[in-house]
């Protein structure tokens, strides 16, 4: 398994590619970790497109990223799963705590609208 | 459960045995899926078979043998003329001293760790039959059946 990351302002996008399970994830979930620190990221973007294979550790991997995005105050977004990797998570409850979109844009678009609003309300105050 | 199958009607059988290292999970299910692939499986199928497998074989390497302590983990696969998948994943590990809370959504004996506690209810959920023996000591067997629809003939 292999992962890339892209950056846009505070939002880090990760982009899986190949099979994620237990002997896989424990070094995605260092990579992320580390990544998130050392860009002070505060929102995640999962993206699942390229992603052939996934078993109940990439559970393991969204909840723990899940923990640490919401200490940061961010937001977690979940996006490009196929049918059976959307089983799996779905299966564990994550989208009643992760929102699923349909791409990485929707994702950025729907955190900077989030958030931006947020921003603009608070110099209302 | 009666797992024996009549010696006639088994089409094929075929019995791994591999060390308890995690990259022997993908190992494992690349294996199986090989194996089935002469029955023509569908799409779904087979990605329901190679997760079910990846979580038996996970559990057995995180859960049978102590870290650092080297173990065996036999992969058993029969399929007969009905187009019935049987799959066991077995170790001789420490075993589960309680199957029912095992086997529960979200439990997990190592909730430090990031363990979704999903494992079993994956297992149950893609596969048609689990199975789950036990001795605390001893061992673990999973059981898993699948029966695969009727391919297409020309």
């Amino acid at each position: 398994m292999q992962i890339e990351f892209e950056m846009t302002d505070d939002i880090l996008i990760a982009n899986l590619d190949g099979e994620l399970d237990h002997h896989t994830s424990a070094v995605i979930r260092e990579e992320i970790d580390k990544t998130v620190d050392a860009f002070h990221s505060k929102h995640l973007v999962f993206n699942f497109e390229k992603v052939t294979f996934m078993d109940s550790s990439g559970i393991g991997v969204v909840m723990g990223r899940y923990n640490k995005i919401t200490q940061l105050g961010g937001k977690l977004i979940i996006t490009g799963c196929n049918e059976y990797i959307d089983r799996i998570l779905d299966m564990a409850g994550i989208y009643t705590i992760a929102t699923r979109l349909g791409s990485v844009a929707e994702s950025i678009e729907l955190i900077e609208s989030e958030y931006n609003k947020e921003e603009a309300d608070g110099d209302n105050e | 459960m009666n797992n024996k199958l009549e010696k006639d009607s088994v089409l094929n059988r075929m019995k791994l045995e591999f060390l308890n290292k995690s990259e022997n999970e993908s190992f494992a299910r690349v294996a199986v899926a090989a194996f089935v692939a002469p029955l023509d499986p569908t799409v779904e199928e087979l990605t329901e078979i190679k997760t079910a497998v990846s979580e038996a074989v996970s559990n057995a390497i995180i859960h049978a043998y102590d870290d650092q302590k080297e173990g065996i983990v036999t992969l058993e696969c029969t399929v007969d003329q009905e187009r019935r998948l049987i799959i066991s994943v077995i170790d001789n590990g420490v075993g589960i001293a309680d199957i029912t809370k095992a086997r529960e959504p979200l439990y997990t004996t190592m909730p430090g760790e990031e363990r979704s506690g999903m494992g079993f209810t994956v297992m149950e959920s893609f596969m048609d039959k689990l199975e789950v023996d036990s001795t605390p000591g001893e061992g673990t067997r999973i059981t898993m059946i699948k029966n695969l629809d009727m391919a297409y003939e020309f």
